[in-house]
């Protein structure tokens, strides 16, 4: 036992001392939620748009009035001829135009409809989604106040209610996502990569070619990183309540739990890959091609499953990524208990352990 | 006879913060001289070289290589030298030919001439069997023969060797050492460092270098006479012993 | 507590490592692997220290098979690689602290078989391993490959490339170590360091040229050599080459160790036909093979 505490003391030692590493623990957390937090945002928010209007009457100017005063967008431009439109987006500035026709109020009032066209710059779909739902819901806003004197027999009237997410804000969808992906990373990461230095140092043919067991050797190296990463969980957690008042609806202790669960599956991982890797160099490149991308694109993080092509949907069952973003999401945004979700945790457990029991077979005891 | 100096130091120095890692040397090489640069791990030499071939910077003093200035013509110095060190020579992925082919090019060599050189090289190491295998496939004393060919490819003046003999078998040591003697012959200076002593009687000249200053430098015959000793090993252990 | 090897063979990749290698090391010997890079002395090392599995043959150490008991050789050997493999971001102290506990002692319990080793280095004991010179990290990888008090010491080339002073101080606390009882195997490209070994094996290309006590090999040597030297080596050696007598000529530091085609000549015609070759102060005379001429003589067949 003295042993296996001696060689975990020395693991601390290398971490401590490696500054880069210490960067890659601490510093990469805290700066990819900033990141994500406050600079990337699917939000509306400011966003320039141009008017070309035929008519220039009291209708249309009510309803730019009440477009330009909605803290979504903002009136960059008024163009005065259909051609400028072109021009009016090759520039960049404009995301969207507003094109009212000739005679807007006169046809309203006369022959009871009139047209205004909505022409948005698609080049960002989801942007540009966005933009044309929000200027439809303005106008429809503003037809509602017409007709409110006005009794259809029939009317399907829809109330929206966003559920768990009122104010759809992005920072609630990164964040679970944000929290895996370095949890993935600092744990499977860090770890085949100081398995593979002690390979490419030489240093493992002296630990071979001693009393050490190899589990102590493997538990040994992974230790270290699991007070870390329980670390590094606890401050991304930390810092979406505090800093983007994400609330944590569930329980904190289950949250503990299966993060600390998912730490032990991705430090599994990570073994595994050191298993295959001789140098940490392609230590690195496994981790980050073999499970920072397949984790970013296929976990649900930020691209929803259900709209991908079913190969890529079966594909992402074997990414652990996405059974722990259920989870988070579930305990963070919905408040469920573990009766919801053991589905998944159960699922995580498996692959833990069948990520382990590989890692022991392939462990080599020997150099070739 | 000519003595023109290949290599002329003065007081030349590289402190990193207080510690001065060459501290004030100074010696000549004159042109077709076998020079000898020896000293422990640590007492400066590498630093030493790094500063005459033009790689690093010196604090302070003067040094020219080749005619040229180390401080303000570097990279004239690099054009008209040639490097070979133990650890890295030749690429292992590439064959002769290719390796032969992209250091001629690297000095500028134009298509004719390496084209020329190469087959010449090659006659005269016997290696036309091996010409388009890999030379990582090849034995230890094949790649350091043919690495140190391949520095002298653009006929520099001299040729800098750092430990260019080590772990080869003694057969291949000497073959490397005929080869030396025969392009100082030709009037390339040589200058070499080595941690076998027996090479250092080789030398015309040598000089030991003791934490950062030379504290030896004479024919191998003198330095033996200065200690009262029979060796060029003992006369190392002797200065070593000395300074401590 | 010895170490016995019989027909071992090993290949990589269809390239033949080491073929048909017998040789015994008795208690407490110190034993020399004398040969260049590529010779398979690192292999011997791996195979003997169970970190690779022979091809074919049998090896024990300390009486362990290194197959089926490699766990318990493992236990009780002490091995250097090469390079000194080290904890570079650790400090002297903890390096040894941490051998010492992985192998389930102390620093204090068997201090005093390192104690002329460690005491050279032990002022820079909070100093990092990286940043010693090549003579300390020597003296370190030692002390740590000892703090266990091994039965067996495998030490995988560690003086090469660290400077001639370093070199003899390592071998003068080899042979103290020696004095304790311990068997050491200690593999070299240094010739010279051969004659310090109680037996030696020569290995070049996987086989074995000859095993036996650094005197007996010398005096093996077949023919008589003498040191020859002249104003200029190189003319020297050409001259010889051409020679038609010369069975053989290798520079050997001031001078050329040449040996002669037939049994008896006379020294004095062969000066004449250097000086009249053009050569100034030629001096000729008989002398003694050392390891370094054994080895080319028994490589070359």
């Amino acid at each position: 036992m003295k042993r296996f505490i001696g060689f975990i003391q020395k693991e601390f030692y290398h971490i401590f001392r490696d500054t880069r590493s210490l960067f890659i623990l601490f510093g990469m957390p805290i700066a990819q939620i900033m990141l994500f937090g406050f600079a990337i945002t699917n939000e509306i928010n400011n966003v320039d748009i141009a008017i070309l209007d035929h008519a220039k009457d009291a209708t249309t100017e009510e309803i730019i009035n009440k477009i330009s005063s909605s803290k979504y967008f903002s009136i960059k431009q008024m163009i005065t001829r259909e051609a400028d439109i072109e021009t009016a987006f090759q520039k960049g500035k404009i995301k969207a135009v507003l094109n009212f026709e000739k005679d807007f109020a006169k046809n309203l009032v006369v022959e009871e409809s009139a047209k205004v066209q909505i022409i948005t710059d698609a080049t960002d779909p989801n942007t540009a989604n966005a933009i044309t739902n929000y200027i439809t819901s303005i106008l429809q806003n503003y037809q509602q106040s017409l007709n409110k004197d006005i009794q259809l027999d029939y009317q399907i009237i829809p109330q929206t209610r966003m559920v768990y997410n009122a104010e759809l804000k992005s920072v609630f969808m990164f964040v679970p996502g944000v929290m895996t992906i370095i949890l993935m990373l600092v744990s499977a990461m860090m770890t085949s990569i100081s398995i593979t230095r002690e390979k490419e140092l030489g240093t493992m043919e002296i630990l071979l070619v001693s009393p050490l067991k190899p589990f102590q050797v493997i538990i040994g190296k992974v230790v270290p990183y699991i007070f870390l990463s329980i670390i590094n969980a606890a401050i991304i957690v930390l810092l979406s309540i505090f800093i983007f008042k994400m609330p944590v609806e569930g329980s904190l202790f289950l949250l503990g739990a299966e993060s600390v669960l998912f730490i032990i599956t991705s430090l599994a991982l990570g073994i595994l890959i050191s298993t295959i890797a001789k140098t940490q160099q392609s230590a690195m490149m496994i981790s980050l091609m073999g499970l920072m991308l397949p984790v970013i694109l296929l976990s649900g993080f930020i691209f929803p499953i259900s709209s991908m092509p079913t190969v890529l949907q079966i594909i992402s069952n074997i990414i652990p990524a996405k059974w722990f973003i259920i989870i988070i999401k579930g305990i963070m945004l919905k408040g469920v208990e573990l009766t919801y979700i053991w589905k998944e945790t159960l699922i995580l457990i498996g692959m833990t352990v069948f990520f382990i029991v590989l890692s022991i077979k392939k462990y080599k005891i020997r150099l070739e | 006879m000519k003595t023109e100096n290949v290599i002329e130091v003065q007081d030349l120095t590289k402190a990193f913060g207080d510690f001065k890692a060459v501290n004030a040397i100074s010696f000549e090489v004159k042109k077709g001289e076998i020079f000898g640069f020896l000293g422990a791990n640590g007492a400066g030499k590498t630093t030493a070289i790094k500063m005459l071939i033009g790689i690093s910077h010196p604090t302070s003093g003067r040094a020219k290589v080749v005619g040229y200035d180390v401080f303000t013509q570097p990279e004239s110095i690099k054009k008209n030298i040639g490097y070979m060190s133990q650890r890295f020579a030749l690429y292992d992925d590439l064959t002769v030919n290719e390796n032969i082919n992209f250091f001629g090019g690297i000095y500028g060599l134009s298509r004719v001439q390496i084209r020329e050189k190469r087959k010449q090289l090659i006659e005269e190491l016997g290696l036309e069997d091996v010409a388009d295998k890999l030379v990582g496939a090849l034995p230890l004393g094949w790649k350091q023969k043919l690495s140190f060919s391949v520095s002298l490819f653009h006929d520099p003046k001299i040729v800098f060797l750092d430990e260019p003999t080590g772990g080869v078998d003694p057969i291949t040591r000497r073959q490397f050492w005929e080869m030396i003697y025969k392009a100082a012959d030709q009037g390339t200076t040589i200058f070499v460092t080595t941690h076998y002593m027996d090479e250092a009687e080789y030398c015309d000249r040598v000089s030991i270098m003791v934490e950062g200053r030379i504290e030896a430098l004479d024919t191998p015959k003198k330095l033996k006479q200065q200690f009262g000793v029979d060796s060029m090993n003992d006369v190392f252990l002797k200065l070593a012993r000395n300074i401590e | 507590m010895g170490i016995s090897l019989r027909n071992i063979d090993k290949s990589y990749k269809n390239h033949l490592a080491v073929r048909d290698i017998s040789f015994e090391v008795k208690p407490g010997e110190l034993f020399g692997l004398i040969g260049p890079d590529g010779a398979g002395k690192t292999t011997i090392f791996r195979m003997l220290t169970t970190l690779l599995l022979p091809d074919k043959g049998q090896a024990t150490v300390a009486g362990f098979d290194v197959v089926k008991d490699y766990k318990s050789i493992r236990k009780s050997v002490g091995y250097m690689p090469g390079r000194f493999s080290l904890y570079q971001d650790l400090t002297v102290e903890e390096n040894l602290t941490f051998f010492a506990t992985i192998f389930g002692t102390t620093i204090e319990e068997n201090y005093d078989l390192i104690k002329d080793i460690y005491e050279q280095i032990e002022p820079f004991k909070d100093r990092r391993a990286g940043k010693l010179s090549g003579g300390m990290k020597q003296k370190l990888a030692l002390s740590c490959a000892l703090i266990h008090k091994p039965k067996v010491l495998f030490l995988d080339e560690p003086t090469t490339g660290v400077d001639p002073v370093s070199r003899k101080e390592f071998w003068d606390m080899l042979k103290r170590v020696q004095k304790r009882g311990i068997t050491i195997l200690v593999s070299t490209p240094y010739m010279d360091e051969a004659a310090l070994c109680d037996r030696i094996a020569l290995i070049q290309d996987g086989e074995i040229l000859d095993i036996d006590t650094p005197e007996a090999i010398v005096n093996k040597f077949p023919k008589t050599i003498y040191n020859v030297s002249a104003d200029n080596m190189y003319k020297l050696i050409l001259t010889l080459q051409n020679y038609e007598h010369t069975q053989s000529v290798f520079p050997f530091g001031e001078f050329v160790h040449y040996t002669d085609k037939r049994d008896h000549f006379e020294i004095k015609t062969l000066i004449s036909h250097l000086e009249y070759s053009g050569l100034q102060e030629v001096t000729m005379s008989e002398t003694k093979a050392n390891i370094e001429d054994a080895f080319m003589e028994l490589a070359k067949k």
